[in-house]
């Protein structure tokens, strides 16, 4: 039973539907990493100790644990207690979160490698701390840490396909409806793994457009 | 109300380190519109004093006040940073190594604090931007990012971002000690044209002949005192005290 690509058209819709619903949970966990890690960052760095500490046990549990294991929590976990998410939202936020912490241990390192002097001359016209540090300090750690920041995007596009066991038909899961319908393993994960390469490409290609045109800017 | 004779005061300022003593009482008055130099060997405490202008740098002892205003004083945490933000804004400083913002457009440099401050409409931010930038004579790159202008260049901005805030008073850190040689006069220009417009400066600088060309007093520092002062053609033509000659002496050697 050799190799016969001729099945996929008959499944491409399902196959594609996954595709869409993979590249919409990436892109909106993703924003939640992005804008979360710098507000991880902030809290890391500037909160008062009552706030920080609680927060560090927040950071561990989603540093030190598995993803599929917080993806289990937010889903079935928190409907004990009353809070019942749609799965998809429950991936977005499981994918978010965690990849947050990761990007707030790189923005916080920008952020004290910032120089000093910027600080100096932001406080010196007349800005607050808070001013300064939203307006001058951040959006250039910020700035400095886009490539690695990246790289934690396509780290989290590949975790994507965690979300599949709680239920959301992304990707992964929807090539394996497809295998299940039609004996097909082979085919189908070759056609999800081409997809999740193509995505990947046009992550990388967003990303150096990035890069180019804060170049001038750092 | 205010004294114009004592425009900036500062009383016996006193500035520690650790057990390092960097400022040993200074006691300083500036006229309103008067341009002080502060020249002395590096590590004499110049730009600490500058600092503790606008509390950049705490003292640890000792009183600064602008217009009648004590910039410095004893506050509640919070009411002090809200005094000391106001202060800063009628303060312009101006450092060695510029500290403009590599995110920020010359123009964005320039209107970010106003805009933010002050709540100027984007009409009247362009404006402004204009207006300053023109003055710098950096009309022509208001829309060039600091990665995009010479270290010349660079210093005009800032001198533009500072004084966008429309400060009473300017603060100037070696501002072209760390530009080549050529770059040199076309910032001393900018600093000259503020004088003509009777700014109230305090200047640190290398430059002996800009120091005697623009300024009205010069303050000759050494190890956290002022050793001696006076009227530029005193200072650098006819000291009284030998560390000032001496100073001078292997200053202008070491310049030729
Ligand atoms: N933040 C600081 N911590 C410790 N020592 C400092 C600090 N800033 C300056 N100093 C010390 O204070 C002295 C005066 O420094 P500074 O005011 O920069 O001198 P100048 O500007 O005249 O060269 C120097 O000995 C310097 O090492
Ligand atoms: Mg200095």
């Amino acid at each position: 039973m050799g190799l016969d690509f001729t099945v996929i058209p008959g499944y491409l819709d399902i196959v594609l539907l996954g595709c869409l619903w993979t590249i919409g949970i990436t892109v909106a966990a993703a924003l939640l990493s992005f804008f979360g890690g710098i507000a991880f960052a902030v809290v890391a760095l500037y909160a008062p100790w009552i706030i920080r500490q609680p927060f560090r046990l927040v950071e561990w549990v989603f540093m030190g644990t598995p993803l599929l294991l917080q993806l289990f929590l937010i889903y079935f976990g928190l409907v004990q207690i009353g809070i019942d998410l749609p799965a998809f939202v429950a991936g977005i936020i499981g994918l978010g979160l965690h990849f947050a912490v990761y990007n707030s241990e790189l923005i916080q390192t920008a952020i004290l490698s910032v120089d000093k002097g910027q600080m100096e001359a932001a406080r010196t016209v007349g800005l607050s701390r808070g001013q300064a540090l939203r307006k001058v300090v951040i959006p250039q750690a910020v700035r400095d840490v886009i490539p690695p920041i990246g790289n934690n995007m396509i780290a989290l596009l590949k975790d994507s396909a965690l979300v599949s066991v709680i239920g959301v038909s992304e990707l992964t899961l929807s090539a394996q409806r497809a295998i299940g319908a039609t004996y097909r393993p082979f085919e189908f994960y070759l056609l999800a793994a081409a997809f999740y390469y193509v995505i990947n490409l046009c992550m990388e290609w967003v990303q150096r457009r990035i890069e180019r045109r804060i170049a001038i800017s750092r | 109300m205010t004294d114009p004779n004592h425009f900036v005061q500062i009383r016996h300022a006193q500035k520690s380190f650790g057990s390092l003593e960097v400022l040993k009482d200074i006691s300083l008055n500036v006229a309103r519109g008067q341009i002080v130099a502060i020249i002395g060997p590096s590590g004499s405490g110049k730009s600490t004093l500058l600092r503790a202008i606008n509390d950049l740098d705490a003292l640890t002892g000792g009183e600064v006040w602008l217009d009648g205003v004590q910039v410095n004083k004893s506050l509640p945490h919070r009411q002090y940073e809200k005094h000391i933000n106001e202060m800063r804004q009628q303060i312009g400083m101006v450092f060695q190594h510029f500290n403009l913002f590599p995110h920020m457009t010359a123009r964005d440099n320039v209107t970010m604090a106003p805009k933010l401050l002050k709540g100027l409409t984007n009409e009247e931010a362009d404006a402004l931007a204009k207006e300053q930038l023109e003055k710098v004579g950096m009309l022509d790159r208001i829309d060039y990012y600091p990665s995009q202008l010479s270290g010349g260049q660079k210093q005009r901005v800032a001198i533009a971002r500072a004084l966008a805030m429309k400060p009473k008073l300017m603060l100037f850190d070696e501002a072209t000690s760390a530009l080549d040689p050529e770059l040199v006069d076309e910032v001393n220009l900018v600093m000259k044209k503020l004088a003509e417009e009777h700014m109230t400066m305090i200047i640190v600088t290398h430059e002996m002949d800009f120091a005697a060309a623009v300024c009205d007093r010069v303050l000759f520092m050494d190890r956290g005192v002022v050793v001696e002062e006076g009227p530029p053609e005193v200072i650098f033509r006819n000291p009284e005290k030998d560390r000032t000659k001496e100073f001078l002496r292997k200053h202008l050697a070491g310049a030729k």
